[in-house]
């Protein structure tokens, strides 16, 4: 029994991992209709820069505060980056057809994984330690400090992000893109700001994902953002694409489900998993366990 | 008759060019063995970027998954040639040498292509339910899944790769499937089916209304598709000697999509082009190492900006110089909407 | 506009296509060609057999040479890619012409290659692949190094007798034929000797989160784990285990030896043991000579890659001497009879199935240190 309810906070931490950056994945969905397959590669752009922050605060002990700095730090540095990319790719190819979106997206995340390989260099790089370490025994479950804190940090963003789209006016803006571009437009709204904010929120959560990754497992490398990026999409649309607590939901069951079939079963299969629950979802419920349904007009 | 005759004309150019390209008509017409492996691995591509482009262009069906299918095709032929080769063999030891080891790749060969066929329909019932962004995405996880799949499966070296499969495939056999593959393609879109796969890219609803079978015609072509891609996996697997799991995922298919966007979705020729730019390419900049991905990706967004339809459109080669205005259903415009 | 932006590119990509087509090495040289991990997880096996392998041909350049020319080295990396090893021998062989070739340390990328080798009739020395099926290939293939039965053998009586483990646990790599082949050759001298296997977990090269798997072992209380992967799996499975609450020893193989292996790991290393060719602490003065020489050079204590690497280069320098030229057949029938070749590995003799019989060495990993603990060789294993 012990042995099932570690594993079961192993898969909560890995699924809030998911779950962040799945957050990504959904609100650009639903904003502009768009699979940006190069959030997996800027949440991997996050754990780098958090490593080299961490780097440069090395001399200083360990603490809270230098892991929030280091944190805080890689998301400001993804959101410009999200900007970016929407400004400089996204943006022009907009109105074009869905495949051309695609190709633009495959093209940046391309880019970016080679860009990283070259200016980072392709080797893994290992993260020191930034938070103090203390492990956590009950019945004889451990649970590391650095567990607690993924686990943590994730809720906190996730319920901020909530909130900001629930209770703020830019986060009702930012549902009024995503239910109708146009008629938002209409309506006076600034999609092109709203659409660059969504991109700055997601890329953000990413790096926050990416630091904390970063911090449990000590090891980062220039083309982790896709075995990662690649799950957290499948999360994303395991909740349904475009809702929000959808991509929680999912991330935390592709994250607990992948880690019980490593553990129980095989470590083969751990890819196979997140894609075998994906076709389930799309051929028996294709809006998702709590997406709506798209009427197809003619 | 003439058509017949046509055929036969064209595999004895391909073999008399196979001949001189591996030097046995003394060194003149000998390529040099990396331009020769250059040439071929453009053949392979040009195989699998026209199966493709029936399904993605013509078809206008938003698939993903088809270096899933080129993985049943390389590993079933493979494994075929691995296992039963010898057997197969001894069984016609009265054929010259040539017999024997062409009678090996095509068995080979035709298993692979069936499998895929069958993997294709049942990928494609299913699937082929979906509109757009969901069809590609269930595609790509189809794609994962059969890699997956074949990664557990001890049998053909699981994780750790396929070695010792026999070099059967060269020049005449590549190319010779790849003008095969052209063909059919060809015929297909060029036939009354053809004209029922484009209505339903054109307008899926408004064809169905028409009293078109759309999800028939979509599997028809789902399943031909990948079985030629099985064919291009298993002539990549006995050229290289060796395959491995990892140059299956989603990136092979990736890389099969920008061949024919770049080339023009819809366009035969296109593909044909896309697939030789494609390796030219990423050949050619292999000098400068770690730039070469960079700029490719920055090539590759440049493109997508700059000019979406690639260079083709839907035109084919012939009538891109005629200039002729109306080919194929052809609406004037960028790719549809999906 | 868009149709000269075409232009342009086309332009470029044709030259770039001509600029590619191009040949290394004069005909004053013998070219041999390496293949080795230069990037990626198993980086460190290639630099330091690239730094050996070149050390031990500059030795032999200064003394003149080979046959009386010098000899050239072209070293390709294939990433730490299985796949990509092929394309790299392929081009080494095709474009570049070489007459031998040296590598790989992994078994994978070795059983990816050697058939081109062999196909090619080019003869192919890998220094430390320890997977038996390699030199299964061909003849044109050989090692000079022992093989993984050997290896399975030894960690199997270093953990039952001097360890005193009767339950062992393991976690083996299943991207790579040396971890699959040494989780059977160990798992059978183990049983053989009395012991009990009570966990099979697995893993693939590249990942980095192995709880799932460590907590299932934990479960299973065994009195050692054996991890028989690759140096940066092996850092991280360490310190994550220790994480979870594991405090039995970790114990490993050859793959386990680099200097990266430490500052992956940490201290949850300390107490962990592996299995080697050869020690740094070994009094022969030959091989101290090489440590200091290659320390000198590299700024770096050799591991046992670069060691192997420095017998093997120097075993096919020897072997076109005698030859007495760079033919195929001639010179894999030089390596073939290769006899007590004065090796820092030891006495270094290839016998008839293209492998070296040499002892083995068990290394205890100590604060950034790995301290000689047990020689093993192959009389002690027999049974």
């Amino acid at each position: 029994m012990t042995t099932f309810l570690q594993q079961l906070v192993n898969g909560l931490s890995l699924g809030s991992i998911y779950a962040l950056i799945a957050l990504g994945y959904t609100m650009v969905y639903g904003v502009l209709r768009l699979i940006n397959f190069a959030h997996g590669d800027v949440y991997m752009v996050g754990a780098y820069v958090g490593y080299y922050l961490s780097r440069r605060l090395r001399g200083a002990e360990p603490s809270i505060f230098s892991a929030l700095l280091v944190m805080l730090g890689a998301m400001l540095a993804c959101a410009l980056l999200g900007i970016l990319i929407e400004r400089l790719a996204y943006r022009p190819v907009r109105r074009e057809a869905r495949l051309t979106l695609l190709i633009t997206a495959i093209g940046v995340s391309l880019l970016l994984e080679n860009l990283a390989q070259l200016v980072f260099g392709p080797d893994p790089k290992f993260f020191p330690s930034l938070a103090p370490r203390a492990d956590f025994v009950l019945e004889g479950v451990r649970v590391t400090s650095e567990q607690i804190t993924v686990i943590a940090v994730s809720f906190l963003l996730m319920i901020l992000l909530r909130f900001f789209i629930l209770k703020t006016r830019t986060g009702k803006a930012m549902r009024a893109v995503s239910f109708s571009l146009d008629a938002s437009r209409l309506m006076g709204i600034s999609t092109d700001k709203i659409i660059a904010i969504t991109f700055a929120l997601g890329s953000a959560l990413a790096a926050a994902a990416g630091v904390l990754i970063g911090m449990q497992i000590p090891k980062i490398d220039p083309l982790m953002g896709i075995p990662y990026g690649l799950k957290a999409f499948v999360a994303a649309v395991l909740g349904g694409i475009g809702s929000v607590p959808g991509a929680v939901l999912g991330g935390l069951l592709i994250g607990t489900s992948e880690v019980m079939v490593v553990g129980y079963l095989s470590s083969t299969y751990r890819d196979a998993i997140a894609f075998g629950i994906l076709i389930l979802v799309l051929l028996l419920r294709p809006q998702g366990l709590m997406g709506r349904v798209q009427k197809e007009k003619v | 008759m003439r058509a017949f005759l046509l055929g036969l004309a064209i595999a004895g150019v391909l073999l008399l060019a196979n001949a001189a390209f591996m030097g046995s008509f003394g060194s003149a017409l000998a390529l040099p063995p990396y331009l020769l492996q250059i040439v071929c691995l453009a053949g392979i591509n040009v195989i699998l970027a026209v199966s493709l482009n029936l399904i993605n262009g013509f078809t206008g069906q938003f698939s993903i998954g088809h270096a899933g299918f080129m993985a049943i095709g390389a590993y079933a032929a493979s494994y075929f040639t691995v296992t039963f080769g010898g057997r197969l063999r001894e069984a016609v030891g009265f054929l010259p040498e040539f017999g024997r080891e062409s009678l090996v790749l095509l068995v080979g060969l035709s298993i692979g292509a069936l499998l895929a066929a069958v993997a294709g329909f049942l990928v494609g019932v299913p699937s082929l339910r979906l509109r757009g962004d969901y069809l590609a995405i269930v595609t790509l996880g189809f794609g994962e899944i059969i890699r997956v799949i074949i990664q557990s499966l001890d049998a053909v070296g699981g994780a750790r790769g396929f070695a010792g499969i026999p070099k059967l495939a060269n020049f005449f056999w590549i190319y010779g499937f790849a003008a095969l593959t052209i063909l059919i393609v060809y015929r297909i879109v060029h036939s009354s089916f053809g004209r029922t796969l484009i209505a339903i890219r054109e307008d899926e609803i408004a064809a169905e209304a028409m009293g078109v079978h759309t999800t028939r015609a979509k599997v028809i072509s789902f399943v031909v598709s990948s079985a030629m891609a099985g064919v291009g996996g298993g002539l990549f697997a006995h050229y290289l000697m060796y395959i491995h799991p990892a140059s299956f995922t989603f990136l092979k298919s990736f890389e099969i999509i920008i061949m024919i966007v770049i080339g023009g979705l819809g366009s035969i020729s296109g593909s044909i082009l896309g697939a030789v730019l494609f390796i030219t390419l990423t050949e050619g900049l292999r000098q400068f190492a770690q730039y070469r991905m960079v700029l490719f990706s920055l090539l590759l967004i440049v493109i997508m900006i700059v000019r979406p339809q690639g260079i083709l459109g839907h035109r084919e080669f012939v009538t891109f110089l005629t200039r002729r205005r109306r080919p194929l259903g052809e609406s004037p415009g960028t790719p549809e909407e999906a | 506009m868009r149709s000269r932006l075409f232009a342009a590119l086309t332009l470029i990509t044709a030259a770039a296509v001509t600029l590619s087509c191009g040949e290394r090495g004069s005909g004053k040289e013998i070219l041999v060609g390496e293949y080795g991990s230069l990037t990626g997880g198993i980086a460190t096996f290639g630099i330091s057999t690239k730094n050996a392998s070149e050390m031990a041909f500059d030795e032999i350049n200064k003394k003149g040479g080979v046959l009386g020319k010098q000899i050239k080295l072209l070293v390709e990396d294939d990433q730490s890619k299985p796949e990509e090893a092929g394309t790299a021998v392929t081009k080494l062989i095709n474009q570049d012409h070489v007459v031998a070739m040296l590598g790989h340390v992994a078994s994978s990328h070795s059983l990816a290659a050697a058939p081109i080798c062999q196909s090619n009739k080019v003869p192919m020395i890998t220094p430390s692949s320890t997977n038996p099926r390699v030199t299964q290939v061909g003849d044109y293939i050989f090692r000079v190094c022992f093989t993984d039965t050997f290896t399975g053998e030894v960690v199997a009586k270093f953990v039952y007798d001097t360890l005193k483990a009767k339950k062992v646990a393991i976690l083996v790599d299943v991207r790579s034929d040396y971890s699959v082949g040494l989780q059977t050759f160990f798992g059978e001298a183990y049983k053989r000797r009395g012991g009990e296997i009570v966990a099979n977990q697995s893993y693939s090269q590249g990942d980095s989160d192995f709880r799932a798997q460590l907590t299932q072992i934990k479960a299973t209380n065994p009195d050692a784990i054996y991890v028989p992967g690759y140096y940066t799996e092996v850092g991280t499975i360490v310190h994550q285990g220790r994480e979870l609450g594991i405090t039995v020893p970790f114990v490993g193989s050859d793959g386990w030896d680099s200097p990266k292996l430490w500052e992956i790991g940490g201290e949850a290393l300390n107490g962990c043991y592996f299995s080697n060719h050869y020690s740094t602490d070994d009094p022969n003065p030959a091989v101290q000579k090489f440590v200091n020489d290659y320390k000198t050079k590299y700024g770096q204590v050799p591991d046992a890659l670069a060691a192997l690497a420095y017998d093997a280069a120097r075993i096919l320098a020897d072997s076109f001497t005698r030859a007495g030229s760079t033919d195929g057949d001639k010179v894999r029938k030089a390596i073939g009879s290769t006899k007590d070749f004065p090796g820092v590995t030891g006495a270094i003799t290839i016998n008839a199935e293209r492998n070296a019989v040499k002892p083995a060495v068990i290394l205890k990993v100590e604060n950034g240190k790995y301290l000689l603990v047990e020689t093993i060789t192959p009389e002690a294993v027999k049974q």
